[in-house]
């Protein structure tokens, strides 16, 4: 792992922004929150979600379904999703100036599947030809916060591969939920370092999280000019072809 | 392959110790002739009373129809393209090739990781991710490379299956039309199989001959294997029975 240079900023004149945590760490609703205020700021918006790619979820379910994926096509499959988003979702947004927002980037890949039983040097080396983000979240929580909100709060059950069901580490779903999680914390706790993201406390209030990060992003989006504001555009657009009322 | 090796980074958690079969790789480029090779292979060494499992690229359980699919819709990119090989292959590797192995069976394997390297190197003009990315493959106890030149072979595709999109690398816009870009493309690959023989220690074996030559040379090439094959089996006792009984 130490062998391995940090990677140049991506040269793309837009920003990318990405989003870390284990289930029930808050991050997607930050996520979405920053997402609303960004456009309510005038700024174009991408965002793009782990394992969502059209090409592999259906795989990905068949494999789940039948329990036949091991813990490298496990990897390999949420490689190749992210890499069809990184070609296909990621990298024009960026290139046309726009904010990307990515919920889950190749980090959750660093934590999860080596807690998983792939080779931790292997994984990093297979996403090697990932972009480094602009800013990259890590929304940090103790494990039994996690639990009190996934069963107390949105969703009211732990999912079968979210507790990490299939590596028969507790018969209980909440106990196997507890191990599992509680390994990919530990191992996100390295690739704070390792990577330098930034390091969130979830535990506080929703809004105190979101004003937090919205002072880090628009301090970081200081510099940052959109290629093209469709909102000034529009306004040139009708100034320049609206066709007179009749009276 | 009683010392059997990981080719990078293994599999941390499948110890490749155990495995008392013979591993063995038909390479070659598309319309060579592999398959039917492959077949009467099978048949010589079933006589003789080895069991024998056959593994063909893109043919796993988990795979197939996803890269079926990926094909139709071409709109693969460079690494989902090697992600998705990637996949199928340790989904075999795992669920049949390894099974076999461990169970003394003799695998024939229809393509290996080299096609992917070629394939990838074509497309990307790097060697060092793909092989990063195929670490967990096992090192083949055999390599036998079918070489062939690029005017016999476009002979022999034009009179038999014909050019597809794919073989023809059309993806990469080599030439104008089907046959000027399977030529260039198919050029490429084995420019690349031929840089790669030294490397591997592939066997090459000369795929201009006729089929009964070409058959002979493989067994020539198989049958010292086969030897060691039953020095190497650790109760002495077992010299007298053949390996494992055929599917």
């Amino acid at each position: 792992m130490s062998e391995q240079l940090p990677k140049p900023p991506h040269p793309y004149p837009g920003k990318l922004i990405t989003v870390e945590g284990i289930d029930g760490s808050g991050k997607s609703t930050q996520l979405l929150l920053l997402h609303k205020w960004l456009e309510s700021k005038g700024h174009r918006v991408f965002f793009t979600e782990w394992n969502s790619s059209e090409l592999v979820k259906d795989t990905t379910k068949r494999g789940k379904k039948n329990k036949s994926l091991t813990p490298t096509t496990f990897s390999l499959l949420h490689a190749t999703d992210f890499a069809s988003r990184l070609y296909h979702e990621i990298l024009p947004p960026l290139k046309a100036g726009m904010i990307v927002l990515a919920d889950r980037y190749m980090y959750t890949a660093f934590a999860r599947d080596v807690v998983r039983g792939v080779s931790p040097e292997w994984i990093r080396k297979l996403y090697s030809f990932a972009i480094t983000p602009d800013m990259a979240f890590y929304y940090r929580v103790p494990i039994e916060v996690a639990i009190s909100r996934l069963l107390g709060g949105t969703r009211g059950q732990l999912k079968y591969y979210e507790a990490g069901m299939d590596m028969n580490l507790a018969q209980d779903v909440t106990e196997s939920f507890r191990i599992f999680q509680s390994n990919i914390l530990a191992q996100y706790e390295k690739i704070v370092d390792e990577y330098q993201l930034i390091t969130m406390d979830a535990t506080k209030d929703i809004e105190a999280q979101q004003n937090e990060m919205r002072q880090l992003v628009g301090e970081a989006l200081k510099e940052y000019k959109p290629r093209r504001g469709t909102h000034g555009r529009r306004t040139v657009f009708w100034r320049r072809f609206d066709v007179p009322k009749p009276e | 392959m009683v010392d059997a090796q990981y080719f990078g980074d293994g599999l941390t958690y499948l110890n490749p110790s155990d495995l008392r079969g013979k591993l063995i790789a038909i390479e070659g480029t598309d319309g060579v002739g592999r398959s039917t090779h492959i077949e009467m292979l099978q048949e010589w060494l079933e006589v003789q009373g080895y069991g024998v499992v056959t593994t063909g690229w893109t043919r796993s359980n988990l795979m197939s129809k996803t890269i079926e699919m990926a094909k139709e819709g071409n709109i693969l990119d460079r690494w989902s393209f090697s992600l998705l090989y990637a996949t199928d292959f340790a989904d075999r590797l795992e669920h049949e090739i390894i099974p076999a192995l461990r169970s003394g069976f003799i695998v024939l394997a229809d393509r290996y990781i080299y096609t992917a390297f070629a394939r990838d190197l074509v497309r990307s003009g790097n060697r060092q991710w793909v092989r990063d990315v195929f670490g967990f493959a096992l090192i083949p106890d055999l390599v036998c490379y079918m070489r062939i030149d690029i005017e016999t072979l476009v002979l022999r595709v034009i009179e038999t299956k014909g050019m597809n999109f794919w073989e023809s690398g059309m993806d990469l816009r080599l030439g104008n039309d089907l046959y000027d870009s399977f030529k260039k493309y198919q050029s490429l690959l084995i420019e690349e199989f031929d840089k790669m023989t030294e490397e591997f220690h592939f066997e090459v074996i000369d795929a201009r001959k006729s089929p009964d030559e070409i058959q002979a040379e493989l067994r020539a090439k198989i049958q010292p294997l086969l030897a060691t094959n039953l020095r190497s089996m650790k109760l002495p006792s077992d010299h007298h029975t053949q390996p494992a009984p055929s599917t």
